[in-house]
């Protein structure tokens, strides 16, 4: 497989939940490592291509690829298997299992790397301070860096997060912007669905927008970034104002 | 899926100890109304020892809604069929039952409920399969479905046992009561909260222990996320429902000691409190189901000792007073 | 032909064979005292008329708006006794029977508008299992109040002079036109327009809103219909509807008691007619209600003589056995949700 493929391809994906036709014919290609974009404004679509990839639902028509196999029909548990870890936006975690239990439940050799671990407690030190307390006493930041923390306990290749800054507090969000450069350092592919722009922006290699079911614009983030009118049109806001 | 509201959301940043309090509670309230402390102990045991056997076959249930999101309104035919499958040995066994040892008759006990769990177990594993299956995620044809499996589960019954009530006499040294000055505490009634607790530990055992049990934990809150960590957990459905069908068979079982006698309709009567108890406890959550079985049975024993004519009454007003506390049970499992 | 549509309210059945079948069964009843002479049949008769009433207003519930509630029997035997105690305890007169329904219907739907709306707060999976517990509870209550409801043993009465077989309107030729058969043609009647006002309802804009309940509840919502208003609405609807089933069973059994009306069983009979019936038609109801009673009188004696011949089998004399019935009607409603959920209307009706 050449190492320029993208390692992850969306092609004319069309996704339907019962009578809405939510995703028209997306196409969508994330090249393999650094950190991919997907923005739009609320409802454009974003998170149901994330869970289209992850097989949560299941397209009416097109085809998803990944790594060289085509995992469109594959069941969700497969998906992942195949190297996939996804952060939904309502961060997923167990509330009544341990802070070690979720994590336990997300390194599927059976057993966490001690290396792995001390570095996702070097990016999130509250996870330490929690280890054996249930996950429903986490505050609301401290959860989403659980389901973070869960994602990377062991090496993936593809990273789908959705909105991890939601609802976060400034500092939290600096935190954040931290470990997911560390994240990047490990040569994981991410694909990121954010509304914070200048999150965006600061991580950001490529950029994909969404718009009405379809991808409307994909190229590099420095090029956007750049484009005051370019953002205006896709994004409505410029850059600045768009937190 | 309901949302949790924001006070809910908050409570969960403490254990939650609120509920544990209910039964002491409620046990100090009766003592007064029921005036002598004698009467009183031997309710309060009575109702522990019925708790236990109804937390037996309840926790089947609410483990399998909370992780298959299966009802299953077919539960009472495990009971049934676990008691009457049982009953087979009944003969074979009688030297064994009818020896005035301990000994001899827990392992009579022990035989009866293996046979009777296995059974119901095979018979569960079989009832998933073809019932259950072909109508996952379809609420309404589910309880369609598994009333009518009931239906056909009681018709068999009657059609391999003859309609009439059978006799399911306690084995000899079971009989009879331990007495402690004034108070009286039929033995089989220890024995029940005996087993109870074994088999509560035990859950507790598999399911914080075991790395199945910590899937069955994860998938009853999310199932979707366990799927999207990579487990494939379907294939466990199969299993938990088995295992609750086994666990309402051994219930059944207890159950014909208790009452001493085997009825076609055995199953469905208890089927009601089962029903209440989860209710009450949360469905998916084995602690508020432990806890729900005792404060039912209680309740239930107390109120028939107070006020014959309103016992089953009184289990439905303990449900409505609890769900306006808490709308979906004590120890609701957080994603449902 | 315009004024016949009008009555059915616009919702005449789907097929030929349908249509032929419920003519049949129309017909049938209509004349009933005249075709089918004798005790047991003329019961047998009665019995479908206010059952068709019963069943159809579970389906209003089960199939229109997609609730499954075990109440159903509490409602039955509200109007069961409502009228009989009242002629019980006031006297065989027409204001007993008017005040004693009046009583019952208020009960009822008060009782259904409470189940209702506290079952709203939990979810629709809970109301199942709550209308399980409330009815055991009601049924208890009604054995253990014998003081009033005359317990297990339940109550017979007296019903208005001009119902009861005593009384002879006229002769014509052989046939006696006696106090039984004006109370079952008034058992009738009011079946008839019970039915047809439950038609009307389901195909009235307010029906049309419950079905985009059952469809996607979550959808009528954003549509703005508070689907609880509705649910509430059909529930003291459906339950008002049990109540007056009941009010006629009782004048035509002449006796009320919880073996009749508050059994679990008759749920359970309920439950079957409509679904192998065909839920969802109100149609249904009435073929459920039909065959699911005719079984219940002639297959009994059928499977009677089958089982005696087959008697020197292991099994299958038991398997056969009249009181077995019900396992075969199990099987056929457990056969029919699997394999034909539209109920046998449904299968009529792809036929055409």
């Amino acid at each position: 497989m050449s190492e320029t493929a993208p390692l992850l391809q969306l092609e004319s994906v069309n996704t339907h939940i019962g009578p809405y036709h939510i995703l028209q014919g997306v196409e969508l290609a994330v090249p393999r490592g650094g950190l991919t974009m997907l923005l739009g404004r609320n409802g454009a679509g974003k998170t149901t291509t994330l869970r289209t990839i992850m097989g949560l639902w299941h397209a009416s028509a097109g085809r998803v690829r990944f790594d060289g196999a085509e995992i469109t029909d594959w069941a969700t548990p497969d998906i992942a298997r195949a190297g996939i870890a996804y952060v939904p936006e309502n961060m997923g975690i167990f509330a009544d299992l341990t802070v070690r239990e979720n994590l336990l439940l997300a390194a599927r050799s059976g057993d966490i790397d001690d290396a792995r671990l001390r570095w996702v407690f070097g990016l999130f030190p509250a996870l330490k301070k929690f280890w054996s307390l249930p996950a429903g006493f986490l505050s609301g930041g401290q959860k989403q860096m659980l389901s973070i923390a869960r994602a990377v306990i062991e090496p993936r290749k593809l990273f789908l997060i959705d909105e991890p800054t939601k609802g976060l507090a400034p500092a939290i969000i600096v935190n954040m912007v931290a470990a997911f450069r560390e994240l990047k350092e490990t040569a994981a592919t991410i694909l990121l669905v954010e509304q914070n722009f200048m999150f965006a922006k600061s991580l950001g290699d490529s950029v994909a927008v969404m718009d009405n079911g379809r991808v409307i614009h994909s190229g590099s983030m420095a090029e956007l970034a750049e484009d005051r009118d370019l953002q205006h049109r896709l994004l409505g806001l410029s850059l600045d104002s768009h937190q | 899926m309901t949302d949790i509201d924001a006070g809910e959301l908050a409570k969960r940043r403490h254990y939650d100890w609120a509920p544990l309090l209910l039964l002491p509670l409620l046990a100090l309230a009766a003592l007064p109304l029921i005036g002598s402390p004698s009467t009183w102990a031997t309710l309060t045991a009575a109702g522990l020892a019925m708790g236990m056997i109804i937390f037996i076959i309840a926790s089947g249930l609410t483990l399998v809604f909370g992780l298959m999101d299966v009802l299953n309104f077919g539960h009472g035919a495990f009971i049934s069929v676990g008691a009457y499958v049982a009953a087979i040995l009944l003969v074979p066994l009688s030297g064994l039952l009818q020896a005035d040892s301990l000994a001899l008759n827990t392992v009579a006990l022990l035989a009866l409920i293996a046979l009777a769990m296995i059974a119901t177990g095979l018979l569960g594993w079989a009832f998933e399969r073809i019932i259950i299956m072909p109508v996952y995620g379809q609420h309404l044809k589910q309880i369609l479905v598994t009333v009518g499996g009931m239906i056909v589960a009681q018709q068999l019954i009657i059609v391999l046992w003859g309609p009439v009530q059978l006799a399911f006499p306690l084995p000899t040294a079971f009989r009879g009561a331990i007495v402690l000055g004034d108070v009286a505490i039929e033995r089989y009634r220890v024995i029940a909260v005996v087993v109870g607790l074994v088999v509560f530990a035990g859950m507790l055992l598999v399911l914080n222990r075991t790395k199945i049990g910590l899937l069955i934990r994860a998938g009853v809150e999310n199932r979707e996320m366990v799927e999207a960590l990579g487990y494939h957990i379907r294939r466990l459905f199969v299993g938990v429902f088995a295992a609750g069908s086994a666990l309402a068979g051994l219930g059944g079982v207890m159950w014909a000691f208790y009452r001493e006698e085997l009825t076609p309709g055995m199953g469905m009567e208890v089927l009601v409190l089962v029903f209440i108890v989860v209710i009450i406890g949360g469905l998916g959550s084995i602690g508020g189901c432990f806890l729900g079985s005792l404060l039912v049975a209680v309740t239930a024993n107390y109120a028939g000792f107070l006020a014959p004519k309103v016992a089953l009454g009184s289990n439905i007003i303990l449900m409505v007073l609890i769900l306006l506390w808490r709308s979906r049970g004590l120890y609701p499992v957080a994603n449902r | 032909m315009t004024m016949f549509r009008a009555i059915l309210s616009g919702d005449p059945p789907q097929s030929r064979m349908l249509s032929a079948a419920l003519l049949v069964i129309f017909v049938a009843l209509a004349a009933a005292p005249f075709l089918f002479p004798g005790t047991q049949s003329l019961n047998v008769a009665a019995k479908i008329c206010y059952f068709v009433v019963l069943a159809a207003s579970y389906d209003l519930l089960l199939g229109y708006t997609g609730i499954v509630s075990f109440a159903h029997t509490m409602f039955f035997g509200i109007g069961g006794y409502g009228a009989g105690l009242a002629l019980y305890t006031w006297g065989p007169t027409w204001s007993s029977v008017l005040i004693g329904t009046v009583l019952g219907l208020v009960l009822a739907v008060l009782l259904a508008l409470l189940i209702g709306l506290f079952s709203l707060r939990v979810r629709a999976i809970f109301f199942a299992m709550i209308t399980l517990a409330v009815a055991s509870a009601f049924a208890i209550l009604a054995s253990q109040l014998s003081w009033l409801t005359g317990g297990e043993d339940g109550r017979t009465f007296r019903v208005p002079s001009i119902l009861r077989p005593g009384y002879s309107l006229l002769e014509v030729g052989a046939f006696s036109i006696n106090g039984r058969v004006i109370t079952y043609y008034l058992v009738f009647s009011s079946a008839l327009v019970l039915f047809l006002s439950m038609l009307r309802v389901v195909n009235s804009p307010f029906g049309r809103v419950l079905q985009g309940i059952r469809e996607n509840e979550f959808r009528a919502e954003a549509l703005g219909y508070r689907t609880i208003v509705y649910r509430s609405i059909v529930n003291c609807l459906s339950a008002a509807m049990a109540t007056l089933a009941g009010v006629l069973a009782a004048l035509w059994l002449r006796y009320t008691g919880p073996a009749v009306t508050l059994n679990f069983d008759i749920m359970l009979d309920i439950l079957l007619m409509v679904v192998i019936g065909g839920m969802g038609t109100l149609y249904g109801s009435v073929i459920g209600a039909t065959i699911f009673i005719l079984a219940e009188n002639y297959l009994q004696a059928l499977m009677g003589a089958v089982s005696k011949s087959a008697a020197g089998l292991p099994v299958l004399p038991q398997l056969l056995d009249p009181d077995r019935w019900l396992l075969w009607l199990g099987v056929l409603f457990v056969l029919s949700v699997y394999f034909f959920p539209a109920g046998i209307v449904g299968k009529l009706a792809a036929r055409k």
